[in-house]
């Protein structure tokens, strides 16, 4: 199951790329996707952020993970390297499990 | 051959800008396959991901909504609408590139943000043919060698929540948007984002609450008058 979703996504994704090189640029340069498409992946990582910091399954939950966002909202905001963000999260959260 | 109008002294800045964000995107990668094994999947499925789907944010998205519960068709939504920048990025490329039959399907699949900005940087579109060419490859190499190292630690560890591997996808994505929030708008969105998606989240399944967020944002983006 998840081999199939993982390949389908791979294709999508593919399709995309392909179908900027090859489609007749009228259809993408409308105006109105120009301004929407570049909207689409601020709104889904901001939900991706707050969904996989503040939930488990469907119930809200306050835990450790809150506490590693913040550390890393200060990482990003000190403009760390990715890895360094995503480390210095990962660590907060084991080492408040830890006490 | 387009490399003949190029100086040898152009093609060394290049090279060395591509190993130097071809090298970040390593230690990005590390962090995805840690990420991915950590959230199920298996060292195939995670290198799978990096040689074929070849797009940062869409990878880390399908891996975390797996990770946190959501069915793979969720992630799966979830990877290809972050993936329809891509085609914007190929839109700007398509009249720098001029490549048709299969060096175009090879060239399709680098495109992403890191090869485009490389391209669209360079002067001449020989030069920006060069640049694309030598940060995909650069890229492809280091992003797959740095997943493979990164799956292969996480497999090491039994229990990736000792780690706090768990509170590493939110991080990801964090320092993925972050560069995409130089303006207001982008930053209202943003809050507007995650809090629509914290409201859906008790009522849908998981993941179906980006999927919301992504239709909303579309309509907002169609809807809204020009800027």
């Amino acid at each position: 199951m998840i081999w199939a979703g993982v390949l389908v996504a791979c294709a999508s994704c593919y399709a995309l790329k392909l179908a900027g090189l090859s489609l007749p640029a009228r259809l993408l340069q409308d105006a109105r996707v120009q301004r929407t498409v570049p909207l689409v992946p601020i709104a889904l990582l901001a939900a991706l952020v707050a969904t996989q910091t503040f939930a488990t399954g469907q119930h809200l939950v306050l835990d450790v993970r809150a506490a590693a966002l913040a550390v890393a909202v200060v990482a990003v905001l000190l403009r760390a390297p990715f890895l360094v963000v995503v480390a210095t999260a990962a660590a907060t959260a084991a080492l408040l499990r830890l006490l | 051959m387009a490399a003949a109008q190029i100086s040898s002294q152009t093609r060394r800045a290049v090279i060395r800008d591509a190993l130097g964000i071809g090298i970040a995107s390593g230690a990005y990668a590390i962090s995805f396959g840690a990420i991915s094994t950590a959230a199920g999947l298996s060292l195939l499925q995670t290198c799978a991901l990096s040689v074929l789907m070849f797009t940062g944010a869409s990878q880390f998205a399908l891996v975390g909504v797996v990770g946190a519960g959501g069915s793979v068709w969720a992630g799966a939504a979830t990877a290809a609408l972050l993936g329809a920048r891509n085609a914007l990025y190929g839109l700007r490329l398509s009249s720098v590139l001029e490549q048709h039959g299969l060096k175009r399907a090879l060239a399709a699949h680098f495109v992403i943000d890191e090869t485009t900005a490389m391209a669209i940087a360079r002067e001449s579109p020989a030069e920006s043919r060069f640049a694309f060419w030598a940060t995909g490859v650069v890229l492809f190499t280091l992003w797959n060698l740095g997943t493979l190292a990164g799956a292969l630690a996480t497999h090491l560890v039994p229990d990736p929540k000792v780690l706090g591997l768990d509170a590493a996808p939110p991080a990801a994505f964090l320092a993925l948007l972050a560069p995409r929030l130089r303006a207001r708008e982008p930053i209202a969105i943003a809050l507007a984002a995650g809090m629509v998606a914290l409201i859906c989240l008790p009522f849908v399944p998981a993941g179906v609450p980006l999927l919301i967020v992504a239709l909303l944002v579309a309509l907002f983006g169609v809807l809204r008058s020009p800027a």
